[in-house]
C-alpha cells in the first residue's frame, strides 16, 4: 500500500497517575478508512489529540505525516482535520460564515475559499441552509457542516470522532457515505466510533483499543480469526445423540477448523457456510437433526470477545 | 491572530451585550454632564482658567458627577467583554475545533484580548467625544490646548484601566469552566475593591491612629495618610485618584491630608499645576494599574497556553 501516514511507536500517556493511553503501537497508511474502536474512556480521543498535538504523550514517539506533532504542530494541523466528537460551532453565525472563519484560520485566499465553500456545503447537502443561523440547525445537520467545515482546509488526514452518536438512522447514513467519499477522493480517514456495524460497513482496517491497549488490529475477516482463532461461521448443530465419531467424522470435513461439544449440541466453526453437509452427514449417520443455527461473525462478537 | 482578532472586534460590536452598555453609558454620561452644566456658572466664577475641563468634574445633586459614572462603568464594560472569553468557546465546542486550526494557540488568547481592547477603547473615546462634543455646545467654550492633553491622558488612563479589568475577567474565563462563575467572581472582586476597601482602610487606618475631638491636625493626617495608603490596594482607588488629578489641575497633591495642611498655611488654593506636573503626580497609579493588568493578562496567557486539552 502506499505512504504511511500514522506511525506510533509505545505512545503513552498519563493524566494524573492514571493511564489513559498505554504503549501503543499504531501503522496507517495512506488512503486508509482505518476503524478505531473501543469503549468510552478506551483513549481513543487522548490518542487523537496525541496525534493532533494537542496533548503532550508521557512517553513514547508520533509521527504525523512525517512530523512530530508536539514539535511542528502547525505543519500538522495544516494537513490535518479533526472533528471533535462534540462539536460546535459559533451559534449566531451562518453556516457559511463559520467555515469563512475557518477558512481565514488556515489564510485561504477569499475568493478561493468562498467558491470551496459553496461546493463543499453542497457535497454535504447544506445548500439551502447555507445562510440560517447555525442555532436553527438540526444535530444531524450539524454534523455535517462539521464535515464540511474540516474539508475546507483540504486535508491529507482527518480525524472523525464519534461522528454518528446522536444522530438518526438517515442522517448516520450520510454521514458514512460522506465518510466514504473523503476516502475515495484520496484523504486518509480515522472512524473513532462504538458503533460496530458502520465502522463493518465503511472501515478497511479496524483497530480495537481497551483500557489503552491495541488488543486487536487488522481487517475485519483476519480479525474475527485472529480474535476467535476458527473460521468465520459458527454453526450451532443440535442433535438427538452426541457421540465421538460424529465430531471427528464432522472435523474431517473440509473448511472445518473446530467442532465442540457442549452437551446436546455441537458447536463448529468453519470457513465456508456447510449447514447442507453437516446436516446430510448427521442424517447419514444415523442421528437426529433437531435444529441448526448459523451465525456469522461480525465486528460485534469480535468486540466483545476481545473485551471480555 | 488578525482573523480572529476581527472576527470577536465584529462578534463584539454585533452583540446586544455590547449595544446595551454602549446606550446606557453614554445615557448617564449625557445626565451627568446636562445636570454638571447647571452648576458651571457657580463653579467658573471661583477659578477660571479650565472651564471645558469642569464639565468632566463638576459634582451636582441628585446624579454624582460624571467621573464616577465613568469609573464604575468602565470595570462593568471591561468584565462583561473578558468573563467569556475562553469558557464559553470551551463549552460550546468550538474550542478543540479551533485549536485543531494551524494557528498558535496564543493568537486565541492574544487576539481576543485585543480586540476587546479595542471595543473598550471605542466606547471610552466615544463617550468622551459625545460628552466633551455637548458640554461644548452648552457653554460654548472650546477647550484649550492644555484640556486636551488632559482628556486624552484621562481616556488612556481609563482605557488601561479597563484594561486591567478585561484581563482580569479572562483570567477567571480560562480557570472558571462555567461562564456564569467567572462572571460572578469578576463582579465579586468589583465590589469588593470599590465599597470594601475603602471601609477596610478607615477601619485599619483607625485601629491605628484612633481620633477624637482632641486629636492635633498631625493625627488627622496621619490617620488619612494610613487610610489612603491601604486603600491603594483597590484599582479603583488607584483609578479614582488619577483621573481626579489629571482633570483637576488644581490638585497639587494627592495626599489629602498635606493639600490641607498646605492650604491651611497659605491659607488658599494652590496654583493649579501643568500638565507635566499632573502627570508626574498621577505617574505611580497609572504604573500600578498597566503593572495589576499585565499581570492579570500573563497569568490567564500562561495557564491558556499550559491548559490541557483533555478527552472527557
Amino acid at each position: 500500500m502506499g505512504q504511511v501516514v500514522i506511525e506510533t511507536k509505545d505512545l503513552s500517556k498519563t493524566y494524573d497517575g492514571f493511564t489513559a493511553v498505554d504503549k501503543l503501537n499504531l501503522h496507517i497508511e495512506e488512503g486508509e478508512i482505518f476503524g478505531f474502536l473501543g469503549p468510552n474512556g478506551a483513549g481513543k480521543t487522548t490518542t487523537i489529540l496525541m496525534l493532533l498535538g494537542l496533548t503532550e504523550p508521557s512517553s513514547g514517539t508520533v509521527q504525523v505525516c512525517g512530523y512530530n506533532p508536539d514539535r511542528e504542530p502547525l505543519k500538522v494541523k495544516r494537513i490535518v482535520g479533526y472533528l471533535p466528537e462534540k462539536v460546535g460551532f459559533y451559534e449566531d453565525l451562518t453556516a457559511r460564515q463559520n467555515m469563512e472563519y475557518t477558512a481565514a484560520l488556515n489564510n485561504l485566499p477569499r475568493r478561493e475559499a468562498q467558491e470551496r465553500i459553496s461546493n463543499l456545503l453542497s457535497t454535504v447537502g447544506l445548500s439551502q441552509v447555507s445562510d440560517l443561523e447555525v442555532r436553527k440547525l438540526s444535530r444531524g445537520m450539524k454534523q455535517r457542516l462539521g464535515i464540511a467545515d474540516i474539508w475546507v482546509k483540504d486535508p491529507k488526514l482527518v480525524f472523525l470522532d464519534e461522528p454518528t452518536s446522536g444522530i438518526d438512522p438517515e442522517g448516520i447514513e450520510d454521514i458514512l457515505n460522506l465518510t466514504a467519499n473523503m476516502a475515495k477522493r484520496g484523504m486518509t480517514v480515522v472512524f473513532c466510533s462504538h458503533q460496530l456495524h458502520q465502522v463493518q460497513r465503511i472501515c478497511t482496517r479496524v483497530g480495537i483499543l481497551a483500557k489503552g491497549h491495541l488488543v486487536a488490529e487488522g481487517q475485519i475477516d483476519g480479525l474475527g480469526r485472529q480474535a476467535i482463532a476458527g473460521g468465520r461461521y459458527r454453526i450451532e448443530a443440535q442433535v438427538g445423540q452426541v457421540h465421538q465419531e460424529l465430531i471427528d467424522a464432522i472435523k474431517r470435513m473440509g473448511g472445518v477448523t473446530d467442532v465442540q461439544d457442549s452437551g446436546d449440541s455441537l458447536l463448529i466453526s468453519c470457513n465456508k457456510d456447510l449447514r447442507k453437509q453437516i446436516s446430510k452427514l448427521i442424517v447419514e449417520s444415523d442421528n437426529s437433526l433437531l435444529g441448526m443455527r448459523i451465525e456469522e461473525y461480525s465486528l460485534e462478537a469480535i468486540y466483545k470477545k476481545v473485551l471480555s | 491572530m488578525y482573523a480572529i482578532f476581527r472576527k470577536e472586534l465584529a462578534d463584539h460590536l454585533e452583540s446586544k451585550r455590547f449595544a446595551i452598555l454602549f446606550i446606557l453609558a453614554t445615557l448617564a454620561a449625557v445626565f451627568a454632564v446636562l445636570l454638571a452644566v447647571q452648576n458651571i456658572r457657580g463653579a467658573v466664577t471661583s477659578s477660571s482658567e479650565f472651564v471645558f475641563l469642569k464639565i468632566f468634574t463638576i459634582s451636582s445633586e441628585p446624579l454624582p458627577f460624571f467621573l464616577f459614572f465613568i469609573s464604575i462603568f468602565i470595570p462593568i464594560i471591561g468584565i462583561a467583554l473578558g468573563f467569556d472569553a475562553v469558557n464559553s468557546e470551551r463549552t460550546s465546542g468550538n474550542l478543540s475545533r479551533l485549536l485543531s486550526q494551524p494557528i498558535y494557540r496564543d493568537s486565541i488568547i492574544n487576539g481576543k484580548f485585543l480586540a476587546s481592547l479595542a471595543v473598550l477603547s471605542f466606547m471610552v473615546v466615544s463617550v468622551i467625544a459625545i460628552v466633551g462634543g455637548l458640554g461644548l455646545r452648552i457653554i460654548g467654550v472650546p477647550p484649550n490646548s492644555e484640556e486636551v492633553l488632559r482628556l486624552v491622558a484621562f481616556a488612556l488612563t481609563s482605557i488601561i484601566y479597563g484594561g486591567f479589568w478585561v484581563a482580569l475577567a479572562t483570567l477567571f474565563s480560562v480557570s472558571f469552566d462555567r461562564a456564569a462563575t467567572s462572571m460572578l467572581v469578576s463582579l465579586a472582586l468589583w465590589i469588593f475593591f470599590f465599597l470594601f476597601a475603602s471601609m477596610i482602610a478607615e477601619a485599619i487606618a483607625n485601629a491605628r491612629v484612633p481620633l477624637d475631638q482632641n486629636s492635633s491636625l498631625e493625627m488627622f493626617a496621619r490617620n488619612i495618610e494610613i487610610q489612603r495608603m491601604v486603600s491603594r490596594i483597590s484599582p479603583c482607588n488607584l483609578y479614582g485618584e488619577a483621573i481626579v488629578a489629571l482633570l483637576t489641575p488644581e490638585i497639587a497633591s494627592l495626599n489629602p491630608a498635606l493639600m490641607m495642611m498646605s492650604v491651611a498655611v497659605a491659607g488658599r488654593m494652590l496654583t493649579p499645576l501643568n500638565f507635566g506636573q499632573s502627570l508626574l503626580l498621577v505617574w505611580p497609579q497609572v504604573v500600578s494599574i498597566v503593572a495589576l493588568a499585565a499581570i492579570c493578562f500573563a497569568i490567564s496567557y500562561i495557564r491558556f497556553i499550559k491548559q490541557e486539552i483533555r478527552a472527557i
